[in-house]
């Protein structure tokens, strides 16, 4: 056996293993820690598979931002976990037969592909020097598939719609709290005040560096939503109260440039999302540069989960 | 000159894997939380350091070299971060002698 295949197979059984352990944890936070490292794993994984786009996103958004998400989900759990039942057997039966009958779907579909998968790559990458981006995926996500690109800013919105709403009428707009990190520490202080610079800097550059090479909004703004959590968790800067009009401003204005610049393509290059011939990549840029900012509120928002103070009169 | 350095980034990586090992083995069999914290240590540090000064001959530009030196200052910032903010848990816990 060759070692990369040796390795290949080890990083397989250390990631199931993670994810069995997942399951069965006892704890919710040890199982949302153990969720973090299979973040992190996957990561791993993705580069090699030489996907180090996807393998950026996984490390922020599945190690990063959703373990935040889910220590925040288990903090406000807690109080109820202790005195919750357990699930009866007859739930816990049919869970499983839907998660066995997914499992089979699943590998029978994969199973079943064809050898030689069906690809657009080649094409994809024959029209990449027209749009004058280096990266082939910020082409697949900005000029090929613009629309599932557009459409995902708009889920994300909707999400933190949708956690704000889970706020009383009386808490609307009002402030959200981290709920999940109470402790104040001189520790966290001083890394609060010594990484922001350093993230602000590695988030801009990760949003610039994707037209040329992996990276992207997504990924910069995720840094940069951390680096505002980081700040906020250790009380150097309060969470402003939702209904402040910059930031819900802030939030909108990366999908709203992408759609005026989208309906704009009907006048200037005869197709929504379309960009005229030599400005493609500097639309490009704009969107992404206000994507960014607008998945790093959002993303930060999303974290800090509904108002639980109302505003202050 | 170039055999040197090969010479460098063997010895060096070699080290810095038998610290990851060590690390590793320290973690699963020390005792208590802080001599663990101890042992992890030691990886992020001088583990960590001792693979990126191997592969610095082999980074082939200057900028990519400072990049590894910075993901090896940001990995020591996290790493002493973390290790206080736990053994200020364990501190905390134990009982006042």
């Amino acid at each position: 056996m060759s070692l990369p295949l040796a390795l290949e197979i080890s990083f397989a059984v250390v990631l199931l293993a993670n994810a069995v352990w997942i399951v069965i944890a006892r704890e919710v936070v040890a199982a949302v820690i153990i969720f973090v490292a299979y973040g992190l794993l996957l990561a791993i994984v993705w580069v090699r598979l030489a996907a180090p786009d996807v393998a950026l996103t996984e490390a922020a958004i599945g190690g990063g931002v959703t373990g935040v998400l889910l220590l925040g989900a288990a903090a406000r759990l807690r109080a109820t976990e202790a005195t919750a039942k357990p699930a009866s057997v007859s739930t816990r039966l049919v869970a499983a037969a839907i998660c066995v009958t997914t499992s089979c779907a699943l590998a029978y579909v994969v199973g079943s592909l064809p050898d030689a998968a069906p690809t657009l790559a080649p094409a994809a990458m024959a029209s990449l020097p027209e749009t004058g981006l280096g990266n082939p995926v910020a082409g697949v996500l900005f000029v090929y598939r613009a629309l599932d690109t557009l459409l995902e800013k708009a889920v994300l919105l909707l999400a933190l719609v949708g956690v704000w709403s889970l706020a009383p009428d009386r808490l609307w707009g009002g402030t959200p709290e981290l709920c999940a990190f109470p402790r104040r520490s001189s520790t966290l202080l001083l890394l609060a005040q010594l990484l922001p610079p350093v993230g602000i800097l590695a988030g801009v550059y990760m949003f610039w560096v994707g037209a040329k090479l992996p990276g992207g909004a997504f990924q910069g703004g995720t840094i940069l939503a951390a680096m505002w959590l980081l700040v906020v968790m250790t009380g150097l800067e309060d969470i402003p109260p939702t209904s402040r009009r910059w930031m819900r401003l802030l939030a909108i204005v990366g999908p709203a440039i992408f759609v005026v610049i989208g309906f704009a393509g009907f006048a200037l290059a005869n197709a929504f999302l379309a960009y005229p011939a030599g400005y493609a990549k500097p639309l490009i840029i704009v969107i992404e540069g206000t994507l960014t900012l607008s998945i790093a509120i959002t993303l930060g928002l999303l974290a800090a989960g509904p108002p639980v103070r109302a505003q202050h009169q | 000159m170039k055999l040197a350095l090969q010479i460098l980034t063997v010895l060096a990586v070699s080290g810095g894997c038998f610290l990851f090992l060590a690390g590793t083995i320290g973690l699963l069999r020390f005792p208590d939380t802080t001599t663990r914290l101890h042992a992890l240590t030691k990886v992020d540090n001088l583990g960590l350091g001792l693979i990126v000064l191997g592969l610095l001959p082999t980074a082939g530009s200057p900028l990519l070299a400072l990049k590894m030196i910075a993901i090896w200052l940001l990995v020591q910032l996290s790493g002493a971060t973390v290790s206080q903010l736990i053994a200020q848990l364990v501190h905390e816990q134990e009982p006042r002698a």
